[in-house]
C-alpha cells in the first residue's frame, strides 16, 4: 500500500491537506513540469481576470451587439456542460441499469461531472454582465417563458445533486462514518434527480437556439436541436470519461488498485462500444433533421461543406474508429476515437453558437486571444482542483475502512 | 393494492388531468392592448442627408453622449450602421435599384406585439406595456444577453465597456413621454413629419389608405403589420423592403411560439421521468434478486 | 381569464405547470419513501 493512502488514514486535516508532508516538503514537491506550465498560464490569466472585472467584457473580448455570444458561451458553457455529462451517464449505468462493472470509474466520472459544471459556472461569470446577480432567476424574478430560466435552475440544482453524489468520498477522507451513511442513502434519489435534470438542461441548451430561426444556418437550425444536444451530450460524457480515465490511470497510477488497472480495459471497450452505437444514431438523426426541413440544397454551399465536415469527419469517422477499436480489441484506437468524439462535440457547439450563427451578416465575430486565454485559464484551474481532490479523497480507489459499508 | 400505491396512482392521474385540462381551457385568443400606440415611418419622406435630427433628439432625450454625432458629416451613409449602446436609432442610406435614387430608412426597436426579448429573458426584464412600448428593467438584468440573441431585428445593444452597471440599451418609443400624452422625441423633431405617431390600429388603416391613394409611390406592403406577429413600428416604402435592409422572410409567427413546444415538454418530463426511472431501478434490482433466488433453488434442487 | 398578450398567457400557464410538476415530484418522493418503508416492514 503506498504512502499517499497511508497518510490519509490519519484523517487529521493538515495530514489530508499536505499529503502527509510538512509545509517545506509539500511546496518543494509542487515543482513539476505540469505545475510550471500551469503557473505560466495563471500568470497571464489572473491579470486578464482583473482586467475583465474592472474594465468590462469589452476590454478582453471581441463580443459585439450583433454577436453577443462567442467563445465563452460556445466552449466554456455549451461544450463544458455536454462533456461533463459523464456524471449522470455512468451513474445511470451503475445504479439504474445495474451495470456493476462500471463501478470503478463511477466516482471519477461524478467528480468530472461536478467540477465540469462548477467551472462552467465560473466561466459563465466571465461572460455575464452582472455575475453577482447569478442567483436572480432563482430568487428575485422568474422569467418562466424563457428556456434560459430552465437552464439556470437546472444547472444550480444539478450542481447540488452532483455534490451530494460525490460527498461520500469527502466523508471517507475525513472518517465521518455517520454523515457518510446519511449521504449514501440519498444516492439513488440523487442519481434519479440527476438524470431528470440532465435530460432537461442538456436538451434546453439546444432549445435556446430555437428562438433564432432567422440567424442560425438551416443545416443546423432544426426543431430537433434539443434532441441533438441531448444525444450528443451522452456521447460526449461517455467519451470524456474514457479520456479522463486514460489520463487518471497514468497520472495517478500509484493510487490505483492493480485489479482496477486490468478492468479499465474492459470498461473502456464497453464505453467505446456504447459511444459508437450512439454516435451512429446521432449521425442518422442529423440527416433526419435535414430531411425534415428539406434543406438538401444547402449542402452544396461553403457552410454546407462545413456541415459535411462536421457530420462525416467528426461524427461518422470517430464512430467508425471506436467501432473498429472495439472489434479489434485495440485500446489505443478506442482512446483515439474518444478524443476525436470530444473534439467533434466541441466543434458542433462552436458551429451552432458561432460559425453557423449570423451566417448572413456582414459583422461577424472572431474571438480575441484574451477570450481564449481566459478559457484556458479556467480549464487549468479546473484541472488543478481535480488533481487536488483526487489526491486527497478515495476517488480512484476504495477506502479500506469503508469497504463493508453500503454505497447506495 | 396497498393504500400507498393507490394514493400514488391517484396523484399521477390528477396531475396529468390537470395539465391536460389547463391546455384545453386556456384562452388562446390574445386581445393585445388595443389602445397601444405605434409609429408609422414613411421612408419616402425621409430626407436623411444633412438631417438626422431624429438621432440627435433621441440622444438628447435618453441622455446619451453626442460626441459620436456630427450632423454635417454625410459620409456616415457610406456604410450601413446599426444601433449601439450610444445610439438607439440610426438612419441608413439605400439605393432604389429601379431609379438609383437615395432612400433613407430610420431603424430602432420595433416594439413587437409579442417580443422575442420578453419571452427570452430569464428574469423577465422586458415588458410589453399597454401603451405599446417594450421597456427594460435594469434592476433585475443579469447581463446574459440572451435577449440580444433572440431579437430578430438586431436592435438591442449592450454596455460592453461598463464593468459595474452594464445595461441592455434600446429605443423605448419614449415611454415616459407617451405615458404623459406626448409624442416620442424623434416624431416631434422630424422636419418632414415622416413619422406619424398614433394608435397602432389606426396607423395600419392610415398606411393602407396611403397605399390606395398613391399606388405609384408605395409598394403594397406595410412592414411590421404581420411580421413576427405584428410590431408597433410600421414602415411604408417605394421599393421592395428587401432592398432597404429589412428581413422580409421573418414570417408571421410571434417569436415566443418557437420555444413554446420545448417548454411544454418540460413539466411532462419532470412528472413522468421519476416513475420511469424508479421503475428501471426496481427492475434492475429484481434481476439481482432473481439470480439469488435461482441460486437458492438450484441449491435446493442439488440437495434433493 | 383574459390574456392581453402571448407573453402573459405563457407566463401564467408555464408558472402553473412548473408548480404542479414540482408538486408531483415532491409527492412522488414521499410516496416512494412510504412504499419502500412498507416493504422493509414486511421483511
Amino acid at each position: 500500500m503506498n504512502r499517499v493512502i497511508e497518510q490519509q488514514y490519519n484523517n487529521k486535516f493538515k495530514e489530508v491537506l499536505l499529503l502527509g508532508n510538512d509545509w517545506k516538503k509539500y511546496f518543494r514537491s509542487l515543482i513539476t513540469p505540469f505545475n510550471v506550465i500551469a503557473a505560466l498560464i495563471l500568470s497571464i490569466g489572473i491579470p486578464l481576470t482583473v482586467i475583465r472585472f474592472t474594465r468590462g467584457i469589452g476590454a478582453v473580448s471581441n463580443l459585439n451587439d450583433t454577436n453577443p455570444w462567442g467563445f465563452w458561451i460556445g466552449v466554456d458553457v455549451l461544450s463544458g456542460v455536454a462533456l461533463a455529462a459523464g456524471g449522470f451517464t455512468i451513474g445511470t449505468a451503475v445504479y439504474l441499469f445495474g451495470m456493476k462493472k462500471y463501478h470503478p470509474i463511477l466516482r471519477p466520472a461524478i467528480l468530472t461531472g461536478f467540477l465540469g459544471y462548477f467551472f462552467v459556472v465560473v466561466g459563465l461569470c466571465f461572460d455575464l454582465g452582472r455575475p453577482w446577480r447569478l442567483p436572480y432567476p432563482m430568487f428575485v424574478s422568474y422569467g418562466v417563458t424563457s428556456v434560459m430560466f430552465l437552464v439556470g435552475w437546472h444547472v444550480a440544482t444539478y450542481l447540488t445533486v452532483q455534490f451530494i453524489e460525490f460527498s461520500p468520498a469527502f466523508f471517507e477522507a475525513f472518517g465521518w462514518r455517520k454523515i457518510r451513511r446519511w449521504a449514501v442513502r440519498l444516492t439513488i434519489g440523487a442519481t434519479i434527480a440527476g438524470v431528470i435534470l440532465s435530460t432537461l438542461h442538456q436538451s434546453a441548451l439546444g432549445a435556446l437556439f430555437l428562438i433564432s430561426p432567422n440567424k442560425l444556418h438551416p443545416l443546423w437550425y432544426t426543431s430537433y436541436l434539443p434532441v441533438f444536444f441531448f444525444v450528443s451530450a451522452i456521447v460526449g460524457g461517455m467519451t470524456m470519461v474514457i479520456f479522463e480515465s486514460t489520463i487518471s490511470h497514468k497520472v495517478f497510477r500509484h493510487q490505483i488498485d492493480p485489479v482496477d488497472h486490468l478492468t479499465l480495459k474492459e470498461i473502456t471497450f464497453g464505453l467505446g462500444k456504447g459511444a459508437s452505437a450512439l454516435l451512429f444514431t446521432y449521425f442518422c438523426l442529423k440527416w433526419v433533421g435535414v430531411a425534415h426541413h428539406n434543406n438538401w440544397h444547402y449542402l452544396n454551399t461553403s457552410l454546407g461543406h462545413w456541415f459535411l465536415v462536421e457530420v462525416f469527419g467528426f461524427i461518422l469517422a470517430p464512430c467508425l474508429v471506436l467501432f473498429m477499436g472495439f472489434k479489434r480489441m485495440n485500446l489505443t484506437m478506442v482512446r483515439t476515437g474518444a478524443i476525436w468524439t470530444v473534439l467533434g462535440l466541441i466543434l458542433n457547439r462552436v458551429n451552432v453558437s458561432i460559425i453557423a450563427m449570423n451566417w448572413q451578416r456582414a459583422d461577424r465575430y472572431f474571438p480575441s486571444w484574451m477570450e481564449i486565454m481566459i478559457t484556458i485559464t479556467v480549464i487549468t484551474v479546473g484541472l488543478l482542483v481535480f488533481r487536488f481532490i483526487v489526491n486527497r479523497t478515495p476517488t480512484l480507489y476504495r477506502h479500506p475502512d469503508f469497504l463493508n459499508e453500503p454505497d447506495h | 393494492m396497498s393504500v400507498g400505491r393507490r394514493k400514488f396512482l391517484g396523484t399521477i392521474s390528477t396531475a396529468t388531468i390537470a395539465l391536460a385540462g389547463l391546455k384545453v381551457s386556456a384562452n388562446e385568443n390574445f386581445t393585445g392592448y388595443p389602445e397601444r400606440y405605434g409609429m408609422l415611418i414613411d421612408t419616402t419622406q425621409c430626407i436623411g442627408k444633412d438631417c438626422r435630427l431624429c438621432e440627435d433628439a433621441c440622444k438628447k432625450r435618453n441622455k446619451l453622449s453626442l460626441d459620436d454625432l456630427d450632423l454635417k458629416d454625410n459620409s456616415v451613409f457610406d456604410k450601413a450602421r446599426r444601433t449601439n449602446s450610444n445610439n438607439f436609432t440610426i438612419v441608413n442610406k439605400f439605393i432604389n435599384p429601379d431609379n438609383q435614387k437615395d432612400i433613407f430608412v430610420k431603424f430602432q426597436c420595433m416594439q413587437c406585439n409579442e417580443p422575442a426579448c420578453a419571452s427570452a429573458c430569464l428574469v423577465k426584464a422586458f415588458t410589453k406595456t399597454p401603451e405599446g412600448s417594450v421597456i427594460y428593467n435594469k434592476d433585475v438584468c443579469i447581463g446574459c444577453r440572451y435577449c440580444m440573441v433572440a431579437c430578430p431585428f438586431y436592435t438591442l445593444a449592450y454596455d460592453y465597456n461598463d464593468a459595474y452597471t452594464p445595461q441592455v440599451r434600446k429605443c423605448t418609443m419614449c415611454f415616459e413621454k407617451i405615458k404623459d400624452g406626448q409624442k416620442p422625441a424623434c416624431v416631434e423633431i422630424c422636419p418632414k413629419e415622416s413619422i406619424t405617431f398614433g394608435k397602432r390600429e389606426e396607423l395600419i388603416e392610415l398606411a393602407h389608405q396611403k397605399i390606395r391613394s398613391h399606388p405609384d409611390r408605395y409598394i403594397d406592403r406595410v412592414y411590421g403589420e404581420l411580421d413576427v406577429g405584428g410590431t408597433s413600428v410600421l414602415y411604408l416604402a417605394e421599393t421592395d423592403f428587401a432592398n432597404l435592409g429589412f428581413d422580409t422572410q421573418l414570417g408571421k409567427t410571434p417569436y415566443p411560439e418557437y420555444t413554446r413546444g420545448f417548454l411544454s415538454a418540460v413539466p411532462l418530463v419532470l412528472t413522468i421521468w421519476p416513475v420511469l426511472l424508479v421503475g428501471l431501478y426496481k427492475a434492475s434490482q429484481s434481476r439481482e434478486l432473481k439470480t439469488t433466488k435461482e441460486i437458492y433453488k438450484d441449491e435446493e434442487g442439488d440437495k434433493k | 381569464m383574459e390574456f392581453k398578450t402571448l407573453q402573459e398567457f405563457l407566463t401564467f400557464t408555464k408558472g402553473q405547470e412548473y408548480l404542479i410538476a414540482i408538486g408531483a415530484i415532491v409527492l412522488f418522493s414521499f410516496f416512494w419513501f412510504l412504499l419502500d418503508r412498507k416493504q422493509q416492514k414486511q421483511k
